[in-house]
């Protein structure tokens, strides 16, 4: 054995617990629910026959068809405006904050705390006795609370936003700090005022940590259990409430199978869509 | 009345955290010209560029381009551009991409900024380059796209940012002669930054040696060769031996200086200084103009060699006088040898080429 | 210039400090209500009160779920890290392959976590593997793993190789080498990796909640309260103590990480 050959004969050693267990927890489950989605169940019986009767069913009802696309539909507005929200809150840190590992750890802080209790927290602030309903009264705006604020799509985009802004920030940061200052200067110096410099040089220099945040927060917020649980009310379900529903009420694994597959399908295509398309936008910027 | 000159500055001064970084700095540049600003590292040379580049704002002190007050301009609207120490070269964009990038910036058309840019790359020799991207280029040739970036715009002056300071010293030498023939061809007056005295000595007009943030002496390289005005403008342009003295007379426009290990020396008056008997001096002269000889001769010292080292096409010996603790530099050209076995030579300074310096 | 400029940064700044007012209120909202003398959670508010920590305190059910998330954490973290080690260790010294490992073990990132749990739930069951806090266990190693291993190969890509070289250079063997310079100059990016791991698996929820059985981690146990509430300010005075808890260990863990020379927060490594 050449010296290079044990080396590497050494790495992939070393490696093979870790890929075990990833191929134990992730790489056979997967495939297993990809077998499952071309299964059918029979009560308490699996047939193991290959048929495309849960993707057939998925697709006769239009149930399924409008909950999924709502489901990205929320997804995408949840990402696009945390991506909106949290850009110049990046841009700061990067370049006009003094202290950034502070501002850095502000951002962070409030994300490790429970997430179904800052969910829950949203609850209480757009409920009928709620922190909003409680000021609009008292405020004497209202008469009596109002009801519009809770259990809808709005109320879910919301609580998402709020959920996953540290990945929107924090990839965003990463790649405005790995801006060259003097690329910024040299912009400057060849005529450019402060609006064209960020268009022309930070924006598609910092489109990296866009597309990253996009995926980072797409991907959790389309299957996203919890927030439509507890604030989405029944216009406001997800994909994930039905996929659970097939794994507890309806019983019905193949189905939850066949719609977790497509989800998983769904939200790739859309992102690698979105990724394209963002970095064509990016390199038309001259 | 003569027209303004392209640049001047007026008692520029910028201070970080209270720390001057350029004090009272004032010179001009003339159209056409190619100006040094030379000095160490951390002399205040790139701010006192940055300050003209607009990037940052001086505290104190007035810049006029071509006779117009631009203290207060942004970056964007002076008529300057800059060829960054990083280059700068815009990472998103091709070689076309990166010069075209201030012609869009102004609005130009896009067959002028076509025709621009093409007339730009044959000006730097990279015909053909304009759809490379950044990452393929070499160090050169980035320095040389951000050269072209620059110069597309047709600048008043063109500041450079220790622009050959990232190339290796073969390629530094070539960039030195490509850089002064496209100065002369194009015309602009270019302000230059460099720590290195050959560089600025090889290829500008006029040089600004800084220290410590304060602009010590403005002239030609002959003149700061020849006659700098102060030990650190001395000893920063080539090599310099220093002696220590006391005035002890004068003699028309001579003084009579008394070294330690020399004895008495008549030393010119340049530049009229009154030297009063008792002031302490330096005594400065360059290695190539100490003389030295294997006999005696009249005003020569006895000189043990301590060293010697072989530059090619000349040596340069350290000899020990007196005492010995300062020793001398001389250089030998190639032609004069020294005896096998010499252990001692003659040194002698021609007063003409000493120079008498204020501690 | 000047003032434009001061204008613009203070601008920003304010921008920046209403996001975060943003982040923060609902996130205050549950302190508040830990010591709000009622049992509903809404306004308005009824009077100061301490007795939820102590009713928390009482608790038993929430103390054998808050027991079992530690176990599950620390099991998690600890062989996730252990894991991101030898991950870390490997790609970062050059292997045939390295992207596509890389990528493996960053896969978990871009599966929803409703699909991991449910695809777990499936193996094992058709695995007759019954379902207990090792299950959790496993289903939270996916979880951790690219936070682990992100962590660690930012900072071993830091790591400047020739130092080791040095070491042996100056006569140290492979293992005083590995002990005196490779581990205290890791060792940071070992606990932060450690800390981001146990609180990613501390706070999951889906995966416990397909995996758990009858074993109830913490966030299942909240789930539970959150919908059907009679003990709803225990859970908050709970949440609030660990909020704390958390912002502890989260501050230790960038202190930790900025002691070396990576200057990003932990999450920014994935």
């Amino acid at each position: 054995m050449t010296p290079a050959v044990a080396h590497a004969a050494r790495g992939y050693l070393l490696l093979t617990p870790a890929m075990a267990v990833l191929a134990f927890t992730m790489a056979a489950p997967l495939g297993l629910l990809l077998a499952y989605s071309f299964w059918t169940q029979h009560g308490l019986v699996v047939d193991t026959r290959l048929t495309l009767a849960a993707y057939a069913a998925i697709l006769s009802d239009p149930g399924f068809a409008l909950v999924f696309l709502r489901s990205l539909a929320i997804a995408a507005m949840a990402s696009l405006a945390a991506i909106v929200l949290a850009y110049p809150v990046a841009w700061f840190i990067a370049f006009r904050a003094r202290a950034k590992f502070l501002w850095l750890l502000l951002v962070t802080i409030p994300f490790w705390t429970s997430y179904l209790l800052r969910v829950f927290a949203w609850k209480v602030i757009l409920g009928y006795n709620g922190v909003i309903n409680s000021g609009l009264m008292a405020l004497h705006l209202v008469a009596t609370p109002v009801t519009f604020l809770l259990y809808n799509p709005v109320a879910v985009v919301l609580t998402l936003i709020h959920g996953y802004a540290p990945f929107a920030v924090l990839p965003i940061y990463v790649s405005l700090e790995k801006i060259d200052p003097s690329l910024l200067e040299a912009a400057a110096d060849l005529g450019d005022n402060p609006a064209k410099r960020f268009f022309r040089v930070t924006l598609p220099l910092s489109m990296s940590g866009v597309i990253a945040a996009f995926v980072l927060i797409f991907i959790p917020a389309t299957g996203d259990y919890v927030t439509p649980s507890l604030v989405g009310g029944a216009n406001g379900l997800m994909i994930a409430n039905l996929i659970q529903a097939q794994f507890g009420r309806a019983d019905n694994w193949p189905l939850g199978a066949a719609l977790a597959i497509t989800t998983i399908a769904a939200v790739s295509l859309l992102c690698v869509l979105a990724a394209t398309g963002a970095r064509r936008a990016a390199s038309r910027i001259r | 009345m003569s027209s303004p000159p392209l640049l001047e500055i007026r008692n520029l001064t910028k201070r970080f955290k209270d720390r001057p970084a350029v004090e009272n700095a004032g010179f001009t540049i003339a159209r056409g010209e190619f100006f040094s600003l030379l000095g160490p590292s951390g002399c205040g040379k790139t701010t006192l560029l940055r300050l003209v580049g607009g990037f940052i704002p001086p505290d104190d002190g007035t810049i006029f381009i071509d006779g117009e007050d631009v203290t207060t301009r942004p970056p964007e609207k002076r008529l300057v551009n800059t060829v960054f120490q990083s280059y700068a070269i815009f990472p998103h964009l091709d070689v076309a991409g990166n010069i075209a990038y201030g012609l869009r910036s102004e609005g130009v058309a896009a067959a002028e900024r076509e025709r621009r840019v093409t007339e730009a790359l044959h000006l730097i020799s990279l015909s053909g380059y304009g759809r490379r991207r950044p990452h393929e280029l070499s160090g050169g040739e980035r320095q040389r796209v951000a050269l072209a970036r620059a110069l597309v715009k047709r600048p008043k002056l063109l500041l450079l940012d220790e622009p050959l300071g990232a190339l290796d010293k073969h390629l530094r030498e070539s960039m030195q002669i490509e850089l002064r023939q496209i100065q002369r061809e194009v015309g602009i007056s270019f302000l230059f930054v460099t720590h290195d005295q050959e560089e600025a000595l090889a290829m500008s007009d006029r040089i600004a040696v800084m220290q410590h943030g304060r602009v010590l002496q403005v002239a030609d390289p002959k003149t700061l060769y020849d006659a700098p005005n102060s030990r650190a403008v001395a000893s920063f342009i080539g090599t310099m031996n220093f002696f220590h003295g006391r005035v002890i007379g004068s003699d028309g426009a001579a003084v009579v200086v008394d070294l330690p290990d020399f004895g008495r020396l008549p030393v010119p008056k340049n530049g009229g200084d009154n030297f009063a008997p008792g002031t302490m001096v330096t005594v400065a002269i360059r290695p190539e103009k100490v003389t030295l000889s294997p006999v005696p001769a009249p005003g020569s010292v006895e000189g043990r060699i301590a060293s010697i080292t072989y530059l090619g096409d000349r040596s340069q010996i350290k000899l020990a006088v007196g005492t010995g603790k300062i020793p001398v530099t001389a250089i030998l050209p190639q032609e004069q040898s020294i005896q096998p076995g010499a252990d001692a030579l003659y040194v002698s300074m021609p007063a003409v080429s000493i120079l008498l310096l204020r501690d | 210039m000047t003032r434009a400029r001061y204008g613009k940064v203070r601008g920003a700044a304010a921008y920046a400090i209403l996001y975060l007012l943003f982040l923060y209120a609902p996130v205050l909202l549950l302190p508040l209500f830990s010591f709000n003398d009622s049992v509903f959670v809404a306004f308005p508010l009824s009077g100061l009160t301490g007795r939820w920590y102590s009713a928390m305190a009482a608790d038993e059910e929430m103390r054998i779920a808050l027991f079992n998330s530690l176990k599950v954490g620390i099991a998690a973290s600890v062989a996730s890290t252990l894991l991101g080690l030898t991950i870390a260790q490997v790609l970062t010294r050059g292997i045939p392959g390295r992207r596509l490992f890389a990528g493996f073990s960053n896969l978990p990132l871009f599966i929803p976590d409703i699909v991991l749990g449910i695809s777990l739930l499936i193996l094992m069951t058709r695995l007759a593997i019954p379902l207990s806090l090792a299950t959790v266990i496993l289903g939270h190693l996916a979880l951790c793993l690219p936070f682990a291993a992100g962590v660690l190969l930012s900072r071993f890509e830091g790591f400047d190789l020739s130092l080791e070289d040095a070491s042996r250079d100056l006569g140290e063997n492979a293992w005083m080498t590995f002990f005196r310079v490779t581990l205290p100059l890791v060792l940071p990016g070992i606990a932060a990796s450690l800390i981001l791991s146990f609180v990613v698996s501390f706070d999951d929820f889906l995966i416990a909640f397909f995996l758990c059985g009858t074993d109830t981690t913490l966030p299942v146990y909240i789930w539970g309260e959150l919908r059907f509430p009679y003990k709803l300010p225990n859970v908050l005075a709970l949440g609030s103590t660990i909020l704390l808890a958390s912002t502890i260990l989260i501050v230790c863990a960038e202190w930790l990480r900025r002691r070396g020379t990576q200057s990003q927060p932990a999450a920014v490594a994935i």
